[in-house]
């Protein structure tokens, strides 16, 4: 079978934090290039990337918004590193119901940070002036559908659990429906 | 729609317990932009000057600039105006940091405060949502521990604080209110906060700040930071490292302090150490810094980090920024290891930085000189620095001498009598000022100390260089791509400006009096935008060729809100603010005898210079001789409201002459800090 592989760039930020003044700077930028018109108005509550910033234990993280989940975690984490205690869900991503980073903060809508699709770099990054945000392009090959080898791990354990009969049965109706 | 403002503040009665949301009229926006602009107008209308510092009927307000909130780089200040106890006048201080944008996105443009609470309480903003908090269980905590408290337990880690320490509950003339890494400082204001049993207010916002022309302003931003790049790469020349690129003075991040050390006065404002800055002293304040120094740290969407996070060892953490690293040790003939260390207590209590050493060593020269005794100072240390914390407790809780203390050199002086006087010699107007000294009057420096209603010189300073460079050749360098001046004019008086070993073109006469006065205009209007506009002096009014100036703010006011601006507008909106805070004090009482630099701040005075140069510049700003705002100027800014009342109350005569020097009004208190 001929798998087509279509290329992508992939945009890494780099968060260096460490290298953070706490300024929120890109908290503004982002919250205002995201206002339809652009940049009519600014709110780094819509922003999607946040500064967690607390001077006197010296903790400036940045984190960016990601995926929405419907249910919240089991449980909790706290990270302590070099000494100092982020909080709980400090790295998390997600915009989640136990919390109300990373929501539109009138209507609940969830944001997800996505890297400025329509500019030559995302915009947190073009205006962090510290560059504790600095942007990689690395280009990505995705192979459509995935990767057929994983595909057959996936299968091999659906047999493993209820059988080759029955997994046979489910992709003969599933392409009969398709 | 409201653009760049939200239209709204938030009015609390703390006598009567009462919050009320209150929609401003957008024509005031037009008059007198925002932040200290409209504070006057608010000022004027509700504080008769009957009103004192700690009465329930002095109003407090805490204002966002206009420009705060939105994307404007640097546009973080909040302007607390109120009475204050040390001048009696309108005080107003800056704070910056993260507070003024906060209120913005809570939905506010200023929170005003009147009466008094019976008990301490705080206060929380949360949008919509403003309560009035119990905060007994907050009683004497320090400023930076009240504002973690807070957060704490409103379970708001994003909530921006502002609190007084135990300065301010104890009515200490000279509190400050802390937040974050910033103060605002001078003018004792902490202490109306304290009075009105107020010890922080919270805010927390998530709401949205709209701006008129987005395409127009986002321009406009990109201009000022491909310039704010530039000048960070383009020093000034002949300028002490502190000041030489943009920002308030880099006191965090630059080592060398030659010039404060070396040509500011140490102890109570007396002794010139030119020799004192070496090496060897140099090295080892470095290394002081360094070990202390956590990070540098910015203010709200502002790329620069002129403060920082300082540890001092085995002491809490605390916050720091400019000129605040100097005052301890030279008031105490310190190091620099002292000041970082006193500096945290200072901080946690909520203390001025300029007023506080300067207290301490006035009464230890009192006691120096047997005005003061042993016996005013029980169980006091004898080395200089344990002296220093000895005072900084006995003033800030209010105990024994400290209690004198606690109103300010000017009072206490007055106070204690016995020729204390002799040795209070560096206020002005009753407060504490920057510890200089020099030799011949500078005319420049004269009308800034005279006349500033901050009572602050580096609250009017900036624009002009502080002294003529080496040559003329590197004078007319600096010159070439001056743009921000408002008239090319005063390129030439730069030009022209000689060094005294080059040419007679030096102080005291020259700048001429009537070039003085343009330049102290210029200086002076430049603070005035930023107060209104909640804007950084670091990239304007503080820094010789900033990014924002009186040429491109107007355009920035335009795309923000909407309104029509251009530089002759603003001009005549600074001056109608600049005349309404001097008439707000000519209420007051204040004239022309208080329009004083420092007794001592030269060696030699110059009488008939200084008359002809507060003369030209009262002529200047439209005040008569008296320095009371004239009824045709006041007619001009469309301030008429302000010369009927000056009439009513017999402090402007109907007729164009004005009133005679020193004329006592009756109904009108004659202006008098006390005894």
């Amino acid at each position: 079978m001929e798998v087509k592989k279509k290329k992508k760039i992939v945009k890494i930020i780099k968060v260096n934090a460490d290298k953070c003044n706490g300024c929120r700077v890109c908290e503004m930028i982002c919250s205002a290039s995201h206002a339809e018109p652009k940049y009519s108005r600014t709110n780094p509550s819509r922003a999607r990337i946040r500064v967690i910033r607390d001077p006197l234990t010296d903790m400036f993280l940045p984190v960016f918004a990601g995926e929405y989940t419907v249910a919240e975690c089991a449980g909790r984490n706290k990270y302590t590193i070099n000494g100092k205690e982020y909080g709980e869900c400090a790295f998390c991503r997600a915009s989640c119901p136990s919390r109300e980073e990373f929501k539109e903060p009138d209507s609940g809508i969830p944001l997800k940070c996505d890297r400025c699709e329509a500019e030559e770099e995302p915009l947190c990054v073009k205006w962090c002036y510290a560059d504790a945000l600095t942007c990689e392009e690395r280009e990505g090959e995705t192979e459509e559908g995935g990767k057929p080898e994983e595909m057959e791990t996936g299968l091999e354990s659906m047999a493993a659990k209820y059988g080759m009969e029955k997994v046979l049965d489910a992709v003969a109706r599933m392409s009969n429906k398709g | 729609m409201r653009y760049a403002e939200t239209g709204f503040n938030l009015e609390i009665d703390l006598s009567r317990g009462n919050i009320e949301q209150v929609a401003t009229d957008p024509k005031e926006t037009e008059l007198y932009l925002g932040g200290l602009g409209t504070n006057a107008k608010v000022f004027w209308d509700r504080v008769p000057p009957e009103v004192d510092a700690f009465s329930p009927d002095n109003i407090l307000i805490f204002s966002a600039g206009l420009l705060c909130g939105t994307p404007a780089t640097g546009a973080n200040r909040t302007i607390v105006t109120t009475i204050s106890p040390l001048t009696k006048l309108m005080g107003f201080s800056i704070m910056g940091s993260y507070w003024a944008p906060e209120l913005k996105y809570a939905g506010y443009d200023k929170v005003i405060i009147r009466g008094k609470s019976p008990d301490l309480v705080y206060l929380w903003i949360h949008n919509d949502k403003v309560e009035i908090r119990d905060a007994s269980h907050l009683k004497g905590k320090g400023a930076i521990e009240t504002q973690i408290l807070i957060k704490q337990e409103l379970n708001e880690p994003k909530a921006q604080v502002a609190a007084i320490g135990l300065a301010g509950e104890n009515r200490v003339y000279f509190a400050s209110i802390e937040h974050d890494a910033a103060s605002a400082a001078r003018g004792g204001l902490g202490a109306v906060m304290g009075d009105k049993k107020l010890k922080a207010i919270a805010v927390r916002g998530t709401k949205d700040i709209y701006i008129a022309r987005p395409a127009e302003f986002m321009e406009l931003l990109k201009e000022v930071w491909e310039y704010m790049k530039f000048r960070l790469a383009n020093p000034i020349p002949e300028t002490p490292p502190i000041n030489e690129r943009l920002g308030i003075p880099q006191e965090m991040s630059v080592h060398d302090e030659k010039f404060h050390a070396n040509y500011g006065s140490w102890g109570n404002s007396r002794k010139i150490r030119l020799d004192f800055w070496t090496p060897e002293v140099e090295k080892e304040w470095k290394e002081t810094l360094e070990s202390m120094r956590t990070r540098l740290i910015s203010c709200y969407n502002c790329p620069l980090h002129c403060k920082a996070t300082i540890s001092p060892p085995g002491l809490p953490p605390y916050m720091m920024k400019c000129y605040s690293k100097m005052t301890y040790a030279m008031a105490a003939y310190s190091t620099l290891d002292f000041n970082l260390k006193i500096a945290q207590r200072a901080f946690e209590y909520g203390v001025d930085s300029i007023s506080t050493p300067q207290v301490i060593a006035f009464a230890l020269e009192l006691l120096e000189f047997g005005v003061l005794t042993d016996s005013d100072f029980p169980g006091m240390p004898t080395d200089s620095e344990g002296r220093f914390y000895y005072l900084l407790d006995k003033i800030v809780q209010r105990e024994g001498i400290g209690d004198v203390l606690a109103d300010g050199s000017y009072l206490a002086a007055r106070k204690i009598g016995k020729g204390a006087e002799m040795f209070e010699h560096n206020t002005i107007k009753g407060q504490e000022q920057v510890n200089a000294k020099a030799l011949t009057l500078d005319p420049l420096y004269f009308l800034m100390f005279a006349t500033g209603e901050k009572v602050q010189i580096t609250q009017i300073q900036g624009q002009f260089p502080q002294q003529p460079f080496r040559s003329r050749k590197v004078r007319e360098e600096f010159v070439k791509d001056w743009f921000q001046v408002p008239d090319e004019k005063f390129k030439q008086y730069f030009v022209d400006w000689q060094r005294h070993r080059e040419g007679p073109n030096n102080n005291p006469y020259y700048p001429t009096a009537k070039m003085s006065c343009e330049l102290v205009d210029w200086m002076e209007r430049m603070h005035y935008v930023d107060d209104s506009l909640g804007m950084c002096g670091g990239l304007s009014s503080w820094n010789q060729k900033p990014p924002y100036h009186l040429h491109n703010f107007p355009k920035f006011i335009s795309a923000a809100t909407g309104i029509d601006m251009d530089t002759d507008n603003l001009v005549q909106i600074t001056r109608r603010i600049r005349t309404l805070i001097r008439a707000i004090n000519v209420r007051r009482g204040l004239r022309r005898k208080d329009d004083k630099p420092p007794q001592d701040n030269w060696l030699n005075r110059m009488p008939e210079l200084e008359d002809e140069l507060l003369d030209e510049y009262y002529k200047l700003k439209g005040w008569n001789k008296d320095s009371i705002p004239t009824k045709e100027s006041l007619h001009e800014l469309g301030l008429d409201y302000v010369s009927q009342d000056l009439i009513a109350r017999g402090i402007l005569t109907d007729s164009e002459d004005p009133s005679p020097k020193g004329t006592s009004v009756e109904g009108v208190k004659n202006y008098s800090r006390g005894t």
